[in-house]
């Protein structure tokens, strides 16, 4: 087969730079979400005001969604373009396939990620839209008791708590591929970026789920 | 006093289910045969050959494979042996797997290497000149011809050496490629634009060899990688993923400048 020239994003290569590239700033922002939500532990008074403050700059708050929805299209679109180019890749399946060093967070990383995408679409319409998605009334401003009231519901707090393990998995397999897919590779540190991409999973679904169960025991009313 | 211990070795039966299939364009499908007698000592090859004697004198078309040098250093020889490329022995091609790994009366299924880009030619021999294509593409150094250089001439440091000979041991047999979920040939690829892209020879060329080479395997149409790590476990000669993120590296600078 004689070569055509492909562009950067033609190739699989740069669609998966596209992919590590918007998975560094989404992974930025759940970190920061996750700092800021944990105000929650101290206090309502805090919570709201730092929901105020960030209120009290459309321009930032604005800029930094937009930058978010476009990163998590740009994520979604080169995903599923990769998908359908490595499936051509393999159209007959073995009748036998043996797996010999996958993990589950590699295996589950599309739907996954699916998952974790119908849980930011819930998310927004819960607790940033106030769409009456959740069976109560969302107050505008009042972060606190609009996090305690749905977080009260069992359905609600679980449904976030599996989202958030859904996500600390994807995160996992993500982190230490978008290290692979940059090139950061050097024999000093390679045993590092396990470690790396472990620590910031465990760190962003232990610090997320903390809230839900804080509140689900009564920590947190 | 050295006696040779001198054990009777039982003979084994085993039971293969092949990948048959006429030609390219043809359909395939598993076809069964019982082989009896094998000897434990015997490759896995010779096994296949037991089994192709007694199908041509039964007047059947035999099982066609691809073999050469049957040392494990050619890549020629390449099956899936029950869903792992070249068998369950780490390391190790599907030449140099004898048939001791197994146990008396054991069911085997034998496929060819699964991948858009490596067409199945006839049962388990698929056609992988796309590798040569890739290797065409940039996999090589450009040197004036004449008499030998002396040795040295160029220093090399040895950790570069011997990192850039772990990348050169690639033969090429294309198991990163059939153990990958998504066909990918990623793993070959960044093998030889490791080993070249550590040397000195290799700097002229080197930005030109990671697009070439890059822009050649996706026009193959091998898939990406979605570091699983299978192609590592499977490679016979250990070659590292982390020789696919030095390729990465190489290619998107060279991308970028």
């Amino acid at each position: 087969m004689s070569a055509q020239q492909l562009s950067f994003y033609q190739t699989t290569l740069g669609k998966k730079v596209v992919m590590a590239i918007s998975g560094v700033i989404l992974i930025g922002f759940v970190l920061g979400h996750m700092a800021g939500n944990l105000q929650i532990f101290l206090g309502p008074e805090k919570l709201d005001a730092y929901a105020e403050f960030l209120h009290s700059m459309p321009a930032l708050l604005w800029g930094t969604r937009i930058v978010l929805l476009v990163s998590v299209f740009a994520h979604f679109l080169s995903a599923f373009s990769l998908w359908k180019l490595n499936k051509a890749a393999r159209p007959q399946a073995y009748a036998k396939q043996v797996s010999q060093a996958t993990t589950y967070a590699a295996r589950t990383m599309r739907w996954g990620g699916v998952i974790v995408l119908l849980f930011i679409v819930y998310h927004l319409l819960h607790l940033t839209v106030g769409a009456p998605v959740a069976g109560y009334e969302i107050v505008h401003g009042k972060v606190y008791d609009n996090v305690v009231n749905g977080f009260s519901n069992p359905a609600i707090a679980g449904f976030y708590i599996i989202a958030q393990a859904c996500l600390g998995l994807h995160l996992y397999h993500g982190t230490w591929s978008l290290m692979q897919t940059l090139g950061f590779n050097h024999d000093k540190y390679n045993h590092l970026r396990r470690n790396i991409a472990c620590g910031v999973s465990l760190l962003i679904t232990i610090g997320n789920i903390s809230i839900p169960v804080s509140v689900l025991t009564g920590c947190l009313s | 006093m050295n006696q040779i211990m001198k054990t009777t070795v039982k003979n084994m039966k085993i039971t293969l289910h092949v990948w048959r299939q006429k030609n390219p364009k043809a359909a395939g499908s598993f076809s069964t045969y019982v082989v009896e007698d094998v000897s434990p000592d015997s490759s896995f090859l010779e096994m296949l050959d037991q089994l192709n004697e007694t199908l041509i004198e039964k007047g059947e078309e035999p099982v066609t494979f691809d073999h050469d040098c049957r040392e494990g250093i050619c890549g020629s020889c390449g099956m899936v042996v029950n869903g792992v490329p070249h068998g369950p022995k780490a390391r190790t091609t599907t030449c140099q797997l004898h048939m001791r790994e197994y146990s008396d009366g054991a069911e085997l299924w034998i496929e060819p290497w699964r991948a858009t880009a490596f067409p199945v030619l006839k049962d388990l021999l698929v056609d992988r000149s796309a590798f040569d294509r890739i290797i065409s593409a940039g996999g090589y150094v450009s040197v004036n011809t004449g008499s030998p250089r002396d040795a040295n001439e160029t220093p090399v440091q040895k950790s570069d050496a011997d990192l850039a000979f772990d990348a050169a041991t690639c033969i090429g047999c294309g198991a990163c490629v059939a153990a990958c979920p998504n066909a990918s040939a990623m793993l070959f690829t960044s093998a030889k634009i490791t080993h070249l892209g550590l040397l000195p020879q290799g700097q002229v060329e080197r930005k030109e060899r990671a697009l070439g080479m890059v822009n050649q395997m996706e026009s193959e149409g091998f898939g990406g990688c979605t570091n699983h790590g299978e192609c590592e476990a499977a490679c016979p000669k250990g070659i590292r993923m982390d020789f696919i993120a030095r390729m990465n590296r190489d290619f998107i600078s060279a991308s970028l400048s």
